[in-house]
């Protein structure tokens, strides 16, 4: 198995994964990964259904705590015992799920768990400021809602996708995760993603995102992390490899 | 869905301003629920000489306040995704040890926060099991059900306690004065329980965690927030809620039996679910079940005054029930 390991920059990763697993009962999602993310740098992180690639943005995101392995971030071994201290150290995730609240309206879940409170009481929803910065944010980002009071239900899956994508924006985050961020959506749209994807990797965001679009991946990618059955498989620069060896990688053809 | 819309797409923007002041009307669940009730009260006022009278107003609004108190507590539990099925025992069990300590000669106030203090932690132990051990909430509560009637049993020995003092009495038999009207005093702390809870779901931090959870707990989890918190504050307001509501009772009835309230847990869980608060959590607010609760009872008066038979009630208000839910799908699937 090929496993070249990149350090072309000398730079520090933000975040690590050392010899990472994960078991759910019998099932072994993740096998010993070792994943680096550094800033100014977008690895996309690819791999068949079922090869681990959730599993692996979800411990960095605090949703699960790995079997055996070590975290670390800027150099520092962590635990990441929750998604609020994901949040803590910078860690914003866009999951597979989306994971909005359909019964709640648009800057409900814009702010989803963060939401501002007015004056130092830490209690009451300043809805206002909710409202205000929702609009802005979409704005910049150049969608457009119905109405800002539609509950989700009411949303198409381009619109959804657009939310949970927009509402991880304003938090400041230095590593940004974003898995399959582009699956509900047409050309367009993933061209405007893709476009976000490159602006965070120029305010020197490290950029994690998983895609099963070859053609999106190498559009934005600087690594490809390839993962199979759990085992990461392939770690390369994008300047190094082609489609035809990551799809390879992915399905694990044997001439490698 | 239609995946290929780009973010900008002009999908019916215009839909939600131009809509019709009717059709904006019908979405507004809280006014469907209020003509509703209007409509009844109308009706009543017309077809029966005594409907409109003080008194029988007086003794609606007194029946209803204490079901209508408890049905906040369950509706802040329903919209975060739960159910509390011990709430109509929890009723009973304020008021017999309020009335125990009071016989006792306990003062009053101390009594009252004897009884609230113990149905609160009834709640607290519905909301650990819920969000420690993971049982589902209709088994947590319907156990906790029978375990607290059992208590009410077993502390009274099956005797309802009777002799309580008229200061205690007066909580739910005095009346105040606004203006030219007199509203009973369990009305009044009906509306300010209700503003209150208004203030919890819809304005706070909290709230907003509530809603969240009933809505989809996993996505509320990975955003962030504490679910487990969330449902042992539920679950814990909910004991309390139901406690105060059977303090009321006792107070009005000036006796507190071990068997009172049986099965009122299901007329409170009705007020919410007639007053639009989704089963599945995440959705509706406590106007509607004071609204709820309030069509439950005048419906109640209204077989009386019309001469209905006594023992038919349960089906017309079953009726009743099924009708408020399937118009209320309907309502949602259709605009
Ligand atoms: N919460 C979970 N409980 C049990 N098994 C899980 C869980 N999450 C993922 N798995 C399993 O782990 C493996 C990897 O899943 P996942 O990380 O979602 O793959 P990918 O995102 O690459 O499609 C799969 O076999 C999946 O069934
Ligand atoms: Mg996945």
């Amino acid at each position: 198995m090929s496993d070249t390991t990149v350090t072309t920059e000398k730079k520090e990763p933000i975040m690590a994964l050392q010899g990472v697993s994960k078991y759910f009962g019998g099932v072994h999602a993740l096998e010993d990964v070792d994943f680096e993310g550094y800033p100014d740098e977008i690895v996309t992180l690819v791999g068949d259904n079922g090869a681990g690639k959730s599993t692996l943005i979800k411990i960095l995101a605090g949703v699960h705590q790995p079997s055996r392995g070590k975290i670390l971030f800027r150099g520092k071994p962590v635990e990441i015992p929750s998604p609020r201290a994901a949040q803590a150290l910078g860690i914003e995730t866009v999951y597979q799920e989306l994971a909005l609240i359909e019964t709640r309206d648009v800057p409900a879940n814009f702010f989803l768990g963060r939401e501002p409170t007015r004056g130092t009481s830490k209690i009451f929803v300043d809805r206002k400021k909710m409202v205000n910065d929702t609009v802005h944010t979409l704005k910049d980002l150049g969608i457009v809602l119905p109405s800002l009071r539609t509950l989700v239900r009411y949303l198409s899956g381009g619109q959804r996708q657009a939310l949970a994508i927009g509402r991880v924006m304003p938090w400041g985050g230095q590593v940004i995760i974003m898995d399959e961020p582009t699956a509900a959506l047409g050309v367009r749209e993933s061209r405007k993603v893709l476009d976000l994807v490159l602006q965070l990797k120029e305010k020197g965001c490290s950029v994690v995102v998983i895609s099963h679009n070859m053609r999106h991946v190498f559009n934005v990618a600087d690594r490809i992390v390839v993962l199979r059955g759990g085992r990461k498989v392939g770690d390369r620069m994008k300047s190094e490899t082609t489609p035809d060896e990551i799809v390879k990688l992915i399905v694990g053809a044997e001439m490698l | 869905m239609e995946p290929d819309k780009p973010f900008s797409t002009e999908e019916d923007p215009a839909r939600f301003q131009s809509e019709g002041a009717l059709t904006r009307f019908a979405r507004n669940q809280i006014a469907t629920l209020a003509l509703i009730l209007l409509a009844m009260v109308v009706v009543l006022s017309l077809s029966t000489r005594t409907f409109l009278t003080a008194t029988n107003i007086f003794n609606v609004m007194r029946a209803f306040s204490w079901i209508a108190i408890a049905s906040f507590g369950q509706s802040i539990v329903i919209i975060g995704g739960g159910i509390d099925l011990s709430a109509g025992s929890n009723m009973a069990f304020s008021g017999i040890i309020t009335a125990m300590l009071l016989v006792e000669g306990v003062n009053v106030a101390l009594s009252i926060g004897a009884g609230l203090g113990i149905t609160l932690l009834v709640g607290l132990a519905n909301g650990l099991m819920v969000s420690k051990t993971k049982l589902p909430p209709f088994i947590a509560t319907l156990g906790m059900m029978s375990i607290v009637r059992g208590f009410c049993y077993g502390l009274t020995q099956g005797w309802p306690v009777r002799g309580l003092p008229r200061s205690f009495v007066a909580l739910g038999q005095t009346d105040l004065s606004f203006f030219i009207w007199r509203v009973p005093l369990p009305a009044v702390i009906m509306v300010c329980f209700a503003v209150l809870v208004y203030i919890l779901l819809d304005k706070t931090k909290l709230g907003y965690h509530t809603y969240a959870v009933g809505g989809n707990e996993y996505a509320a989890s990975l955003a962030g927030i504490f679910t487990g918190r969330v449902k042992n504050v539920a679950f814990t307001l909910s004991g309390l809620l139901a406690g105060v509501g059977g303090i009321l009772m006792t107070a009005r009835l000036g006796v507190a039996a071990p068997t009172a309230a049986s099965g009122y847990e299901l007329d409170i869980i009705a007020a919410a679910v007639i007053g639009g608060i989704s089963l599945t959590g995440g959705e509706g607010n406590v106007w509607g079940a004071l609204i709820g609760a309030a069509i439950m009872q005048i419906l109640r008066n209204a077989l009386v005054l019309l001469g209905f038979p006594a023992y038919w009630q349960p089906a017309a208000i079953g009726a009743v029930i099924i009708g408020a839910v399937m118009i209320d799908m309907y309502r949602k699937k259709s605009i």
